[in-house]
């Protein structure tokens, strides 16, 4: 099996996989019943499923640089969206709403 | 249908969906949330169809730092009743506006239906001068050098509108600081994020700004970014708003449309006329022409999402 | 049925949606985010017409293109000075309300501060 072959399969998983865990992020949030819970739902869509689709993006795009930029990209979603469950489940803490 | 046809279908669908729900709910706050939803995907309707630089621009202004000013306003007005406001009018006027945008709806998607075939385009005039500025970017070119009027005029546009917000202060604060309306005390993961974002950020905004000649980009994208890790770093309490009239500030804001005039005036003499450029400096001319611009639009675009002062200088 | 002629018809959606609620809403703030929802809506049909213009290698006809990015700064720019007048409106008179018999006086409040 050649190097493209493989590449394009792993391209297809992985993008299909981070499609899943977004769409399993989005029934959460639509489902669950408080604002704490659905953060929960939204971490694994914001962190899994984008890093599988930057995954399976890495061998579509130029090495070195644009492959860095997409990682860029990932990690500073994961640390905004880090601080912002953070901020928001302190606000809950501390007794605002809950809805 | 192919698969782009189909997907154009489906953001087509969803922005109208997210645009019903921003002006059918009663919440103000979910309307404005949902508005920020709606300008980033509008970006990707932008995206598709192949205007990179337009996507930037309307995910930075349009969705972030509009979504920013507009969650403070609806923060602050949020103890007001609806029971305060007048009623919506009835069914007949209702009705009457609704028949109104209807009409004009049907008759744009008429337009959009029958627009000639051939389609009209400047596209042949823009690049075919495009060597003679030495951009690569012939958006970059349209703004900067073909319409450098424009983007001139709406520098002074940003001004004007940021002198119109801080005239609106009560008297007593004239010269203080703006204060986004009383910001709570700020928590420890957003100063963290603050200084982990900022020096990224600034980074981010410069290299949009520079890469904006060749490739998509710009100096309004840049600056847009910019004016977001400001207001990043004002809500997180590790910077002071400049005070209204220090002078240091004033000169930043207007230090882009100075070096646009006189690069204007100087053209007067040296090339064809105002705002020509001389032949073979044009690039140089216009990258120092964009460095001041995308300092001032970074300036201007923090203070206009900061307000009038509410802080007076004086203790 | 191609890709500009469907997001055309979106964005003749958008404006008209937007100006509905421009004229119906009473509440300024909302009328603010009907404003923004019809200017983007305009912006989309420019696109449209930059989209149909592709030639010359170029994907989309630059000048709508510069066009609209003049238009998105200078719609924010419009934005923040109506949102600054209704701001200090709700300051003033504790209601941004048109309605005569709406607006609470506040002035002593104001003077604390």
């Amino acid at each position: 099996m050649s190097i493209e072959v493989a590449l394009n399969i792993l391209t297809i998983v992985a993008v299909s996989g981070g499609a899943f865990f977004f769409l399993a992020g989005t029934v959460g949030l639509l489902r669950f019943p408080d604002t704490l819970t659905r953060l929960h739902a939204l971490t694994k869509a914001d962190n899994v499923g984008l890093g599988l689709i930057m995954i399976g993006l890495l061998p579509r795009v130029a090495w070195p640089f644009d492959a860095l930029k997409l990682i860029v990209v990932w990690v500073l979603v994961l640390v905004a969206s880090a601080v912002s469950s953070q901020l928001i489940g302190r606000k809950l803490w501390r007794g605002g709403d809950g809805s | 249908m192919t698969i782009g046809v189909g997907f154009s279908v489906a953001l087509g669908l969803l922005i109208l969906a997210v645009a019903v729900f921003t002006i059918g709910t009663r919440d103000s706050f979910a309307a404005v949330v949902a508005f920020v939803v709606y300008g980033l995907l509008l970006s990707l309707g932008w995206m598709n169809l192949y205007c990179p630089d337009v996507a930037l621009t309307e995910a930075a202004v349009g969705g972030g730092v509009t979504g920013a000013l507009l969650l403070n306003a609806c923060a602050r007005v949020r103890s007001e009743k609806t029971s305060d406001f007048k009623k919506s009018p009835r069914w007949i006027g209702r009705g009457m506006a609704g028949l109104l945008c209807l009409a004009l709806s049907s008759g744009l998607v008429a337009v959009v239906i029958l627009l000639p075939n051939p389609a009209p385009t400047l596209a042949p005039e823009a690049t075919r001068s495009l060597s003679a500025t030495g951009l690569g970017n012939p958006v970059t070119a349209v703004l900067m050098a073909y319409r450098a009027l424009d983007t001139m005029l709406e520098k002074v546009v940003l001004l004007l509108a940021l002198v119109g917000v801080w005239s609106l202060a009560s008297d007593r604060f004239w010269g203080g600081r703006a204060t986004f309306g009383h910001l709570p005390e700020p928590d420890r993961p957003l100063i963290f994020l603050t200084r982990v974002l900022a020096p990224v950020g600034i980074i981010a905004g410069i290299y949009l700004f520079w890469v904006g000649a060749d490739a998509p980009g710009g100096a309004f994208a840049g600056g847009a970014i910019l004016s977001a890790i400001w207001i990043l770093v004002f809500f997180a309490g590790l910077s002071v708003v400049p005070a209204v009239g220090s002078l240091g500030l004033r000169i930043v804001l207007s230090i882009g449309i100075i070096f646009f005039l006189a690069a204007g005036v100087a053209g007067i003499s040296m090339a064809a006329g105002f705002l020509a450029y001389p032949e073979g400096f044009a690039k140089p001319i216009i990258v120092v022409i964009e460095v001041a611009m995308t300092l001032s639009i970074g300036a201007t675009l923090g203070l206009l999402v900061a307000g009038p002062p509410g802080q007076s200088l004086k203790p | 049925m191609n890709v500009p002629t469907i997001l055309g018809i979106c964005a003749a959606g958008l404006i008209g949606l937007g100006l509905f609620s421009l004229i119906v809403e009473p509440q300024p703030l909302r009328k603010i985010l009907a404003f923004n929802v019809l200017g983007n809506g305009v912006f989309l049909f420019f696109g449209v017409v930059a989209r149909r213009g592709a030639a010359v290698g170029l994907f989309g006809d630059p000048i709508p293109q510069a066009l609209v990015i003049t238009g998105i700064v200078v719609g924010f720019s419009a934005t923040a000075l109506a949102v600054a007048l209704l701001l200090r409106l709700f300051d003033e008179t504790g209601s941004t309300s048109s309605r005569d018999d709406a607006q609470k006086e506040s002035k002593s409040e104001r003077a604390d501060s």
